[in-house]
């Protein structure tokens, strides 16, 4: 069908016939592009097979369950999965409230002058300064500053300031797709600001600062630099009861046994690195249903 | 139908066709754009349970003249306005005036239908809720839909989305919220730029219905809507007001030679 077309195009002679050539170079980028995504697909599937050949072995109740242990057949991870699971809510707590109206304040709120424009370039330059500086400032703030300690609360506030940036641009973005014209439906019924944003704004802009907040959530998850930074324990046989006591997490553990001679505590490092991967997967499919279910509300 | 009109030497150039009660009315108001001048120096006045049309070729302000009669030119940065807007007798831009609370009072429908994306109930109620109405919110929003000839079409998915109705659906649904507001006026923005002449033709229907309770401001591109369907006109040219009187007395006599040869089709 496409053929007799070209003939049609050919008898004209305005044209040059050059659809071989550019059907040819349609196709070699479809390749390339097709060979770039599958190497890195590829790579991946080579690391995650790497990870469950050496860690599945390990990979039983006694395992979840069991403090470390200078052991390798003895040694768990329960204090750094519930050291995990502590710090991920906190920083939940933290970071999405901030972030969100930070990000709200400064699309809906805000006089767009000089200042405005300083503050978005100073947050997006933010996003990426390297995370053991966070370490470093939360070592200085929350552990020595305000005498937090190495506790959970120093470990989760610097970890909400390192993703906050994320947040705030993310639900920056996702604001800014909401179009103008639903908040002038509300200004002129006679909403505020605060109406406006809380009731149209918010709900329509929701999913995307949800994917925003799951990506920041993820990277906060398998941080390491800053949490041994500010001091987190590589060593703890306890459970934290509250967001003042110390506390590991699986990245800390992670390092620790990757960094001991014995072959066995790298087999165990692979358990946790499945244990967490599987934990990351939970949250994303969480996130993801979520986000698909209140897309369906606003069609 | 016809008031009585006496022509006014307020501004020799524009004799002005003064209606009987005004609810708004406009004092040699100028608006520009960070100090790109958009009106210059308008004057005329909104009379109540009237609808007036506001006519003029494409960039000559009547949409921005029409956004400040709520303040909605607010919302754009570098707006500035001179001149005064009196609203029953108190300046709309003086220091005692909430635009919130303004708005309230003086509602708006937009170019393009601009519903929520919620169900078609909740894009009547939200307005009327979140300004504390008390009353029963189901019969508000039947009564709204009704006056805004659209409840017959809808009635059996209330809680549908919104976004699932036909563009002139959408655009009566926004003149329902608007009128669950029972607002003093309804400003009007081209609403019918984006409709098909049958949703035009249901809407202009609606728009003599709708005049005995309401006072109506409708800015508009189509000569033969303004000469239908309003009481009062004024012409407005690249930011100046030309001429303003009585719908027909702009179609029939106008005063001024641009007027005629703009109502005649001879140019815009």
């Amino acid at each position: 069908m496409p053929n007799s077309e070209n003939t049609n195009l050919k008898k004209t002679g305005l044209y040059k016939d050059n659809i071989q050539t550019r059907r040819r170079i349609a196709a070699l980028f479809q390749y390339f592009c097709a060979l770039v995504t599958w190497t890195g697909v590829f790579l991946l599937a080579l690391l995650l097979y790497q990870v469950s050949v050496d860690g599945i072995q390990w990979l039983d109740m006694q395992f979840l369950s069991s403090f470390p242990s200078r052991f390798p057949y003895k040694a768990g991870i329960k204090s750094a999965l519930v050291g995990t699971f502590w710090l991920i809510t906190l920083i939940a707590i933290i970071s999405i409230p901030v972030g969100v109206a930070t990000a709200l304040y400064l699309h809906e709120f805000s006089r767009k002058g000089r200042i405005h424009k300083l503050i978005q370039l100073n947050i997006s330059n933010l996003a990426g300064v390297p995370s053991i500086v966070y370490g470093i400032i939360g070592l200085t703030i929350f552990v020595r500053g305000l005498a937090l300690e190495r506790s959970l609360i120093s470990g989760a506030l610097t970890m909400s300031l390192l993703i906050l940036p994320v947040i705030i641009i993310a639900s920056r973005e996702a604001i800014q797709a909401v179009p103008m014209s639903t908040r002038h439906a509300a200004f002129a019924l006679g909403a505020t600001r605060w109406q406006t944003a809380w009731a149209h704004v918010l709900p329509t802009a929701f999913p995307g600062i949800l994917t925003g907040v799951i990506l920041a959530l993820s990277r906060a998850i398998g941080e390491t630099a800053p949490l041994i930074m500010i001091g987190a324990l590589t060593y703890v046989a306890f459970l934290p009861e509250g967001p003042m006591d110390s506390f590991t997490a699986l990245p800390i553990q992670i390092f620790n046994w990757v960094s001991r001679p014995q072959e066995e505590f790298h087999e165990l490092a692979a358990g946790a690195i499945i244990v967490l991967l599987a934990v990351l997967l939970i949250m994303n499919a969480t996130a993801i249903y979520i986000r698909h279910k209140t897309e369906q509300k606003l069609k | 139908m016809n008031p009585q009109t006496t022509p006014e030497a307020s501004d020799s150039e524009n004799p002005i066709s003064i209606p009987e009660n005004s609810v708004l009315d406009l004092q040699k108001v100028s608006i520009s754009y960070s100090g790109n001048p958009a009106v210059n120096g308008v004057s005329f006045p909104i009379a109540e349970h009237k609808i007036t049309s506001i006519i003029g070729p494409s960039g000559c302000g009547k949409s921005t003249l029409l956004r400040s009669l709520n303040r909605m030119n607010d919302f754009v940065d570098g707006v500035t306005l001179d001149g005064q807007i009196l609203y029953m007798g108190q300046d709309l831009y003086g220091n005692d005036i909430d635009p919130v609370a303004l708005r309230r009072r003086i509602g708006m429908v937009f170019q393009k239908p601009n519903p929520f994306p919620k169900s078609i109930y909740k894009n009547v109620a939200w307005g009327p809720s979140i300004n504390g109405y008390i009353g029963s919110m189901d019969e508000l929003v039947e009564q709204s839909l009704v006056q805004a000839a659209l409840w017959e079409e809808v009635k059996d998915r209330l809680h549908e989305s919104a976004l699932g109705l036909s563009g002139g659906q959408q655009q009566r649904l926004c003149i329902a919220r608007a009128l669950a507001m029972s607002p003093d006026i309804l400003l009007m923005d081209e609403p019918c730029s984006a409709l098909d002449p049958i949703s035009t033709a249901h809407i202009e229907d609606l728009l003599f219905e709708l005049k005995s309770n309401y006072t109506i401001v409708i800015v508009t591109h189509n000569m033969q809507q303004a000469s239908r369907a309003s009481d009062y006109t004024a012409f407005l040219e690249l930011g100046n007001l030309i001429e303003f009187g009585t719908t027909r007395q702009i179609f029939t006599v106008p005063q001024q030679k641009r007027t005629e040869e703009y109502v005649t089709g001879r140019f815009g």
